[in-house]
């Protein structure tokens, strides 16, 4: 990597402030968006979250609560200012704060969604890289073929099939678990970070690490399946076109050891699309990971905002919408960082104009 | 399009000659498309699997062996009956036979997709053509920035928010995915419009005093067909997987109407108990589906060289 200087610093810091502000705004617009579609669409919130048969003096407790009767721009002014302030109402169906809810459901969403990033960063890299290396041969059009599928095949699909094959005796290769976090008679490991597996490292509970990991290698191995296949297809074709570039044939020339040219001047050049793509694909594995949850039982944030939505359950909607919106607007700054860091056009540029 | 000289010089004051010469034209350059097109197996293969599955929806009646399983029906003696024999596909818990419904969920994907690009392609590309036109002023900044705050968030989960608070139906779930689905025309168009805002035929008619709405939708517009051709060949298979996902969750095509998403999510629950073909099958619709549209999209991309889709 380049040596960053002060003044690229400087750079690098005004272009961050420049996004963060950007994202600033966009937020606020969500903010109004998700705030009208939980109480300007059809129906009476309060009624939807109680039912048909509540009587009459319970949904306008409710309404209270929710100061549905104020006119609506006081309603969001309050929904606002409670939402800056880290409340986000209470759910209408399990009774508790949302964030509450939120934090409990949350690690279990990231556990998947951190291994799939991992195994779909490994994986594609790898095979964008045997991919290129090995242009027009059988590997190369056996990883096309591969990766074609499993960008055009969705993550709940792969979660079906692999759910049929690996889990039910039917086939004999009922080798994983199928739904859950943890088998019966496993006790979840003492909370630090909410995620099984570190959590269960750090208390030295080896037995329930591997069960925990066996859990959770087939949904995440489901999720990641797309996002691989969109980074080895980006991978294959930008490194593909740097192996024609002058450098290359310079460096092979002075005879640079083959091994020494692909794995150091030509990867890095050709990570940075791979890099944006990862970012993005991560991003939308959460919401991806939302069929998954529910085909594996997997009791994350998108399981809860599944049922919270069959049960009408607007103030956890909300939440959770702005949730996913933040990470996913966190995400991409954190992407466009990276790829400044990376590259140094985009990084010059990126403060001039953009 | 480009002209091509024709010998003997043809006599360019009698109209119908014109006319003959421009169907001429325009069937060769056709023709030299085709001939592009069919370069590429795989576009090819894609363009087929497409015909057949509208074919097949369409003619759904007439196709598939039991027509009537789509309908409220029952046959519990030949419920879950494996895959073979008198049903291909196996048949569900109600006895129903899961082909002919795989044949009739086509309809049901195609429809989303028909209705929903029809919704969200004039309404994308007009929004992103104006503020494209119109970039750097208060028009541009009010609609890109609305586009920005949709593109915040992915798609599904816009959409599921949408389609939840509405009555779970086939209609709303097009509503919902519709409503989160013109900013990509948008964004797209954006770009588009703005790089051919600056060619020499729109200054050209700006100065001879053409009137915006035919600067817009007669000079720039036909400039942009093949991007958004080609992006929407290619979005009638996302469109179908967000329908499915939506149908999945209980929030789209309902029972007994056989939506693609219904059956997995209805077959699933009888995986553990062994009947593996009651969710496997419709799963892999999606996918033929998905693929067929997804090889023609990228065949024609390849053709109309369209690499900003």
């Amino acid at each position: 990597m380049n040596f960053l200087n002060v003044e690229e610093l400087q750079r690098l810091f005004l272009f961050l402030l420049r996004r963060i502000f950007q994202s600033i705004f966009v937020l606020f617009g969500l903010s109004i968006l998700i705030f009208l579609l939980s109480r300007v669409l059809p129906g009476d919130p309060a009624r939807m979250a109680l039912g048909a048969r509540a009587p009459q003096e319970t949904i306008q407790r409710l309404r209270d609560e929710m100061h549905l009767d104020e006119p609506l721009l006081q309603q969001y002014q309050i929904w606002f200012t409670n939402a800056l302030g880290g409340d986000l109402g209470d759910s209408l169906r399990t009774r508790r704060p949302v964030v509450d809810d939120i934090v409990e459901f949350l690690p279990a969403s990231m556990e998947l969604v951190l291994l799939a990033g991992v195994i779909s960063a490994i994986g594609g890299i790898t095979l964008g890289t045997l991919s290129a290396r090995h242009k027009d041969s059988w590997i190369d059009n056996l990883v096309r073929v591969i990766s074609y599928m499993g960008v055009v095949t969705p993550a709940f699909v792969v979660a079906i099939i692999f759910l049929t094959f690996f889990t039910t005796a039917e086939f004999g290769l009922d080798l994983f678990p199928p739904i859950g976090r943890l088998s019966s008679g496993f006790e979840p490991p003492p909370r630090v970070t909410g995620l099984y597996t570190v959590d269960s490292l750090l208390a030295g509970q080896f037995d329930t690490f591997v069960n925990a990991l066996h859990h959770l290698i087939l949904p995440s191995l489901a999720l990641a399946l797309g996002s691989l296949s969109q980074e080895a297809r980006i991978t294959r074709s930008t490194m593909s076109d740097n192996l024609t570039r002058d450098y290359i044939a310079a460096e092979r020339a002075l005879g640079i050891p083959e091994r020494t040219v692909t794995g150091k001047f030509l990867l890095k050049p050709s990570l940075i699309p791979t890099v944006s793509i990862f970012g993005l694909d991560f991003a939308a594995n959460l919401s991806n990971a939302f069929l998954v949850e529910v085909i594996f039982n997997w009791p994350g944030i998108s399981r809860y905002a599944t049922t919270a939505m069959l049960y009408k359950d607007l103030n956890a909607i909300a939440a959770v919408i702005l949730i996913l919106g933040v990470t996913f607007i966190v995400v991409n700054i954190l992407v466009d960082l990276v790829v400044g860091i990376l590259d140094p056009r985009i990084r010059l540029r990126g403060a001039r104009s953009d | 399009m480009a002209e091509i000289a024709v010998s003997p010089a043809p006599d360019l004051t009698d109209v119908d000659e014109l006319a003959r010469i421009q169907r001429q034209n325009r069937r060769e350059n056709l023709g030299r498309m085709w001939f592009k097109f069919s370069r590429n197996p795989l576009s090819v293969i894609g363009l087929l699997m497409v015909i057949a599955i509208i074919l097949l929806a369409i003619f759904a009646e007439f196709v598939t062996p039991f027509p009537d399983h789509v309908r409220p029906f029952t046959d519990f003696v030949n419920a879950k009956k494996p895959p073979g024999g008198e049903y291909l596909l196996g048949t569900d818990q109600f006895g129903r036979d899961i082909l002919s419904r795989i044949v009739f969920g086509f309809r049901f994907s195609l429809l989303m997709a028909v209705v929903v690009l029809t919704l969200v392609v004039p309404v994308g590309v007009t929004l992103g053509m104006v503020a494209g036109y119109f970039q750097g002023t208060i028009i541009d900044t009010i609609i890109m920035r609305i586009t920005d705050i949709f593109l915040s968030v992915p798609p599904l989960i816009l959409a599921l928010a949408i389609a939840s608070v509405l009555t779970p139906n086939l209609t709303n779930s097009m509503i919902a995915v519709s409503l989160m689905w013109w900013p990509w025309y948008a964004r797209l168009v954006y770009g588009l419009s703005s790089a051919l805002r600056t060619e020499y035929f729109v200054s050209s008619a700006e100065t001879i005093g053409a009137r915006t709405p035919h600067i817009l939708f007669r000079e720039i517009l036909p400039n942009m067909i093949s991007p958004i051709f080609t992006k929407m060949s290619l979005d009638v298979g996302w469109v179908i997987i967000i329908g499915s996902m939506l149908s999945f969750l209980g929030l789209g095509v309902q029972e007994p109407q056989p939506g693609l998403g219904t059956m997995v999510a209805k077959g699933s629950d009888y995986l553990p108990t062994g009947q593996w073909w009651m969710a496997i099958f419709p799963a892999l619709a999606i996918v033929v589906v998905v693929l067929g549209f997804n090889l023609l999209g990228d065949g024609l991309r390849d053709l109309f060289s369209a690499e900003e889709v």
